[in-house]
């Protein structure tokens, strides 16, 4: 049987997961989750999501090998191109799924938190389709070092507000997500950007990006006849990561999420509970959420997806970290290897493996592309000069 | 002392309006306010427990925490301050799960009544999460309180008042803690609809911002409870000036 499977009705994978909402959004989230499971269930709503994804995002994304680095390396190494999705990122997957949603639910405005700026932004595209209002909160300093995304959410129709409390990141830009959501709870939908929150987010957000992993199993075994040995990807929330991860939870594939070393939620966190869900996260002795320190402003994040907290802790998946500096390498690598800018996020993937390389001589190993680097160039800009 | 439901039971039974202010523990001069409060007519206290990420706060109390925090205000040493107050009514702390998550139930419990504390609202706790906190703080003789929403259907309500120990909380609006110009129409609706399944004491809270408010608020709930207004005049103007409004509430709800 497969581990990957719906969560219990508590919304929880082992012991983690769960729904702690206030009691004023508890009867949104149990509609969403009967309005999820009915869409979900039904053949034109799928139809309709499989469309926009086909002929709007620009799916199936393609897979691409690595010939230079591969040999560079000592490996065989795949790319799962979610960079080239409308967007730029694999955070399209999942919008167009709830912003569908929350159109059959009669809701007429979303809102959404973003970190680096890419949920943001394919919220904002989204909503421009589908004719909903869009309110994008994102920390303060996160618009600072994603001008670029800002600007462009903007160009797209979308409101941005600044979450101006605690680390001024992605985690108090969904403590300002939740408080409006509470608010506007009868009108808005929170389209929350990864496998996080309270139930039914964490199951819905991954079924909205199995599209991913279901893909690349295809085309791995259509490019090397056989599954890979080892799939990465980045994680922040991690929904990037358990979207590759579904099409692969059933084969013999090594699965690892690469956490940055100041955002390493299950390789320094304890289980707790924030932001709706019971997962592991950086906190100190009292409860008291830690902040996060990544390059990457889409990682930068105390917690983890519920799901990959049951994964790692059954031992099905692993959870390293790796440091800015290496991050920094891997983005170049890529870059001057095989002509492709990764987002700063998947640099992460591309450190791990760079450094786990020795020992992985001659397997394949798949990573997922989750975005393009063109939001981090002025970033890096300043880093590398 | 008795249990903060007998306690507040036998207030309204007597005729009295409930007046139940907050104050966010570990800010300057927090067991003054209190002290100040009590002095002044209140019938409970609620001791906020700050977070560092408290989701149902808005500006106000989101600022008195992050203020307390930088103080170096933590769970323990809060609860551990709370014997000094020495007021004659029931303490009930308030506090966001992971708190009590990261503590561990039984040993928060036990910290609460081995301090004197008689109630717990943990407003990220909703009914069907709050299972085991519940029998462990049943257990300990802490009271937990329910909150009931607005979005709340009716067939959920008699399962949150049952469950319910101390009083009902009724959140006052679709919304995060602060003032407001008007009190929302859904104030007096769910003090009415929590009422009708109940006979727990009903308290309102979230969005009653003022003396007239409260007042309003009364006229179907059995009391209030004055979360920002309190905590700003704390910051701003210090003990006395808690003291000097919760009288000036006190005698808004006692107006025949
Ligand atoms: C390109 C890219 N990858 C990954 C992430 C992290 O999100 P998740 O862990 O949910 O995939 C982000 C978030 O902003 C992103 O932009």
């Amino acid at each position: 049987m497969s581990i990957m499977v719906e969560p219990d009705g508590s919304g929880r994978f082992g012991q983690f997961g769960g729904r702690f909402v206030p009691e004023t959004l508890v009867p949104a989230c149990q509609e969403l989750e009967a309005g999820f499971r009915e869409a979900w269930a039904d053949p034109a709503f799928r139809a309709e999501l499989d469309h926009l994804l086909r002929t709007y995002a620009g799916r199936p994304s393609i897979l691409t090998e690595c010939n230079n680095l591969g040999r560079q390396l000592g490996i065989r190494l795949l790319l799962k191109r979610e960079d080239l999705n409308h967007t730029g990122s694999h955070k399209i997957n999942n919008v167009l799924g709830q912003a569908l949603l929350a159109k059959r639910m009669g809701k007429k405005r979303i809102v959404a938190e973003t970190g680096a700026g890419q949920h943001g932004v394919a919220s904002a595209t989204a909503a421009a389709l589908l004719g909903l209002e869009c309110k994008v909160y994102m920390g303060a300093v996160d618009m600072e070092r994603q001008a670029l995304n800002v600007f462009r959410m903007r160009l797209l129709g979308a409101q941005v507000e600044p979450a101006m409390s605690g680390s001024r990141t992605l985690k108090d830009a969904v403590n300002e997500a939740m408080r409006d959501w509470v608010a506007t709870v009868e009108s808005t939908h929170y389209c929350l950007g990864s496998v996080m929150g309270p139930h039914p987010y964490p199951w819905m957000v991954r079924q909205f990006h199995r599209v991913i992993g279901d893909e690349a199993r295809e085309q791995c075994r259509e490019a090397t006849g056989d599954d890979p040995d080892v799939v990465v990807a980045c994680v922040g929330g991690g929904s990037n990561a358990i979207g590759i991860f579904s099409g692969f939870i059933d084969t013999k594939a090594r699965l690892v999420g690469v956490e940055p070393a100041g955002g390493a939620a299950v390789g320094r966190g304890v289980p707790g509970v924030v932001h709706g869900m019971k997962s592991y996260l950086m906190q100190d002795e009292h409860g008291q959420v830690q902040e996060a320190h990544s390059i990457s402003a889409g990682l930068d994040y105390p917690g983890v997806g519920p799901e990959h907290s049951y994964l790692a802790e059954l031992g099905r998946a692993e959870y390293p970290a790796v440091t800015d500096d290496e991050v920094i390498a891997g983005f170049s690598l890529l870059a001057k290897t095989e002509g492709i800018i990764p987002a700063l996020e998947c640099a992460h993937a591309l450190a791990w493996i760079a450094r786990e390389a020795p020992n992985m001589a001659g397997q394949t190993v798949l990573m997922n592309l989750s975005g393009r680097g063109d939001k981090d160039v002025a970033q890096m800009m300043d880093i590398l000069k | 002392m008795t249990g903060l439901e007998a306690h507040l039971r036998a207030r309204r039974d007597e005729g009295r309006k409930l007046l139940v202010p907050y104050v966010t523990g570990g800010l300057t001069n927090w067991k003054e306010g209190i002290r100040a409060a009590v002095a002044a007519g209140a019938d409970a206290v609620e001791v906020g427990i700050p977070f560092s990420d408290p989701v149902m706060d808005g500006p106000v109390i989101q600022d008195a925490s992050q203020r307390a925090l930088e103080a170096g205000a933590t769970p323990p040493g809060i609860l551990a301050e709370i014997p000094t107050i020495d007021v004659q009514v029931p303490i009930v702390v308030m506090l966001y799960y992971n708190t009590v998550f990261r503590t561990g139930h039984e040993r928060f419990a036990s910290l609460c009544s081995n301090n004197g504390v008689s109630g717990a609202i943990v407003p990220d706790l909703p009914l069907e999460e709050s299972g085991h906190w519940c029998e462990v703080a049943d257990a300990a003789g802490i009271e937990t309180v329910m909150l009931a929403a607005p979005t709340a259907p009716d067939e959920r309500l008699p399962r949150i008042a049952a469950r319910a120990r101390g009083f009902v909380y009724a959140v006052g609006l679709l919304g995060i803690t602060g003032e407001r110009d008007a009190l929302a129409n859904t104030a007096t609706a769910i003090a009415g609809r929590v009422k009708a399944v109940t006979d727990k004491p009903v308290l309102v809270g979230v969005g009653v911002s003022n003396a007239a408010q409260a007042r309003e608020a009364c006229r179907v709930a059995d009391g209030v409870i004055q979360g920002a207004s309190v905590v700003r005049r704390l910051m701003e103007s210090g003990p006395d000036a808690v003291g000097d409004y919760i009288a000036e509430v006190r005698a808004a709800i006692d107006e025949k």
